[in-house]
């Protein structure tokens, strides 16, 4: 459909305004919220993510297009319920617990937005008993954590812990990342996935859910 | 401001030229070629046939730098200008004529073929941060005699970019001429674009071969330009002192420049050279050497003094492998060369004192390249004054990624290395295949020659040259060339 390949075409761009602009038109023309995401929206993200990752384009761009996603995802998304259709996954992030540093799990939650994800931001310093809580009670099937302190890395183990505890770990499902984790400790504490860097991370993600 | 780096401040230069002046005018230079001579005889100076020397007088000497050109550009096969030898402009070229090159799979040192030259030349042609290409390598498949002559022929049938080359005898010079006739089409419009530099090297201390002196002036007579590469080693066949090498450096250069500038004025040159300090615990003649690259940044000032523009063979190593020391050394002399605006860099590619090629070793030094260009661009304001809005717009976006500031500075303001440098995180670059960085430059080295395109020279052009290339071979009783794929 043309106006898909459209709103694709300016979201590769990062063209908001125009992806904005075309969403509506494709609604008025009767375009299902479903096919809009899928075919104009998602298909746009995929050529962005693919360039990104040949080195064609760089991170401002990805993150431009991610905001252009946005926007149309704005005008779609109360389309959703009445259509049926679920967004691609609901995710709960923050920096634990006894740390500040939030920049990598801020350009992570940017990117998981671009990508279509409902995204939940706790914010820095964000206790266990916070993540698991958030995550249940909005159905959020990921919980994403970020630490930069091999002193507070270790809080992820509790959260992990307490999903285990209350018989959740089948259902939310655990990512962690930051300087200090690697592929190992998220085994060694049972996390699902270890992502290093923001746009790996929205792979495996897309994974989880 | 553009970063610069200065050794010697103009009182020192002047002395070290007025010491050089003394020494052509008093003890003069060894020349082994009697046209040349005569030559001289003809302008005034004291010629003493016998004794193949020649005492300069001043005047002549003056006279050569008053006609030099200032600046002078190159231009590819096509025409376009590539290199604008002017100011503190620098360009990167690849070291020239080593005699063996270093194989990827054996790692072992081997005499070139025909295959390996065009590999390169394939290389060269994409490299973005190399101007020109050189005749690096020696092929060993075709007759000696045409080992000089064959080379440029295959870099100016595979590679649009102009060629820093040279002869091996006077004989050659013909050719190698005719080449560029018949890529530029006529003697007139081959002095209004010139397509390569030459390297006529005098022989320290003092001396000019037949060969070499002959090769100057039949460069000047067609204006094609000439690089004067004096090779003093500082302690053994020069003063161990860099002071004392930079004289014997300026008397011998100055003795091409009058050569060069006596047979035709206004022929452009590049004041060049390969010195070397001379290490006496290896006898060898290190261009990784700190020193080495300290006299070739100073003799590029004493050039400049004089308003000619500069040549060194720097940025380049003596490791016998593609190891940190290559790196290392090829950085620093690289750097140092840039700021102290040294417009035609000799090295890119070289190893094991100028004897060794390893086309791994010139995509990487294609990177040191790069950003040894972005250096020299120096700091510039962009939009940074008033800074408050910027930082306004930081605090309330929490970052700056898709600023419209960011955007339309990234690229300027930041250069991105190529796949040979691996700026990932660990575990990304685990993912990607824990590849060395020799691995590295070998898949970029296969990369680029998958990728190569046929130069855009003129199959007419490309034809007469082969034809002219086959008939020097028979001259040799090479019946025919070696296979070219």
């Amino acid at each position: 459909m043309k106006i898909l390949k459209q709103v694709a075409e300016y979201l590769e761009k990062g063209d908001r305004e125009r992806v904005y602009e075309l969403t509506g038109q494709a609604l008025e023309q009767n375009v299902s919220a479903r096919q809009i995401l899928d075919d104009g929206l998602i298909a746009g993200m995929k050529v962005v993510g693919d360039r990104f990752r040949k080195h064609e384009i760089f991170l401002p761009e990805v993150l431009m297009a991610a905001r252009a996603m946005n926007a149309g995802m704005d005008l779609i998304k109360p389309l959703f319920i009445k259509e049926g259709v679920t967004a691609i996954g609901k995710i709960v992030i923050g920096t634990v617990y006894g740390d500040l540093h939030d920049l990598g799990k801020n350009l992570a939650g940017v990117m998981l937005k671009g990508a279509g994800f409902d995204v939940i931001d706790l914010g820095n310093n964000v206790p266990a008993q916070k993540f698991v809580e958030t995550a249940e009670k909005e159905n959020a099937t990921v919980i994403g954590m970020s630490a930069l302190l091999t002193t507070t890395m270790m809080e992820m183990k509790n959260v992990t812990n307490l999903l285990k505890d209350k018989g959740l770990d089948k259902s939310i499902k655990t990512i962690i990342g930051g300087a200090p984790v690697s592929e190992e400790y998220a085994k060694s504490i049972g996390a699902d996935a270890y992502a290093y860097d923001a746009a790996s991370g929205v792979e495996l993600v897309k994974q989880l859910v | 401001m553009r970063p610069t780096i200065e050794f010697l401040g103009k009182n020192l230069i002047q002395q070290i030229v007025s010491e050089a002046y003394l020494i052509l005018c008093t003890l003069g230079i060894e020349i082994h070629n009697k046209n040349v001579l005569e030559m001289f005889s003809d302008h005034g100076a004291k010629v003493d046939i016998d004794k193949s020397r020649v005492i300069f007088k001043e005047d002549i000497i003056q006279k050569a730098l008053k006609s030099a050109p200032k600046s002078f550009k190159l231009y590819d096969v096509n025409g376009n200008e590539t290199n604008d030898f002017s100011g503190y402009n620098v360009h990167f070229t690849p070291g020239s004529t080593s005699i063996n090159v270093l194989d990827y799979k054996t790692k072992q040192i081997r005499k070139p073929v025909t295959d390996d030259y065009i590999n390169y030349v394939k290389v060269v042609s994409q490299l973005e941060h190399i101007a020109s290409q050189s005749t690096a390598l020696i092929p060993a498949d075709v007759h000696e005699n045409i080992s000089d002559s064959y080379r440029l022929f295959l870099s100016l049938l595979y590679c649009e970019k102009p060629v820093v080359t040279g002869t091996f005898t006077i004989d050659s010079f013909e050719i190698m001429k005719d080449f560029q006739l018949a890529v530029r089409g006529s003697e007139k419009a081959l002095r209004e674009k010139p397509l390569t530099v030459f390297s006529c090297c005098p022989t320290s201390p003092l001396k000019w071969s037949d060969v070499t002196s002959q090769n100057v002036v039949d460069c000047a007579r067609y204006s094609i330009p000439v690089e004067f590469i004096s090779m003093p080693l500082a302690g053994f066949m020069a003063p161990v002192t860099l002071v004392g090498t930079l004289i014997q450096h300026t008397a011998e250069t100055l003795s091409g420049i009058v050569i060069s500038q006596l047979t035709n004025p206004g022929t452009p040159m590049l004041y060049g050279g390969s010195p070397a300090i001379f290490d006496v615990r290896f006898e060898t003649t290190p261009m990784g050497a700190i020193e080495t690259m300290m006299i070739d940044c100073a003799y590029n000032e004493i050039g400049k003094y004089l308003g000619i523009p500069t040549q060194a063979y720097i940025a380049l190593s003596d490791a016998k492998q593609l190891n940190a020391q290559a790196g290392l050394e090829s950085g620093i002399g690289a750097t140092l060369a840039a700021l102290a605006g040294i417009n035609n860099i000799s090295g890119p590619g070289m190893l094991d004192f100028e004897s060794c090629f390893s086309t791994e070793k010139l995509v990487v030094d294609n990177e040191i390249c790069k950003q040894v260009l972005r250096l020299v661009k120096g700091i510039e304001p962009k939009e940074d004054f008033p800074a408050l809005p910027i930082f306004e717009e930081l605090l309330k976006e929490k970052h700056l990624l898709i600023s419209e500031h960011t955007r339309k500075y990234l690229r300027e303001e930041h250069s991105f290395p190529g796949p040979v440098i691996n700026r990932a995180n660990r575990a990304r670059w685990k993912e990607m295949g824990e590849f060395t960085l020799e691995e590295r430059a070998h898949m970029e080295v296969e990369e680029l020659v998958n990728s190569y395109k046929p130069s855009t020279l003129a199959e007419d052009t490309k034809r007469e040259i082969i034809n002219l290339m086959e008939r020097e071979g028979k001259k040799y009783g090479q019946t025919s060339l070696p296979d070219r794929y």
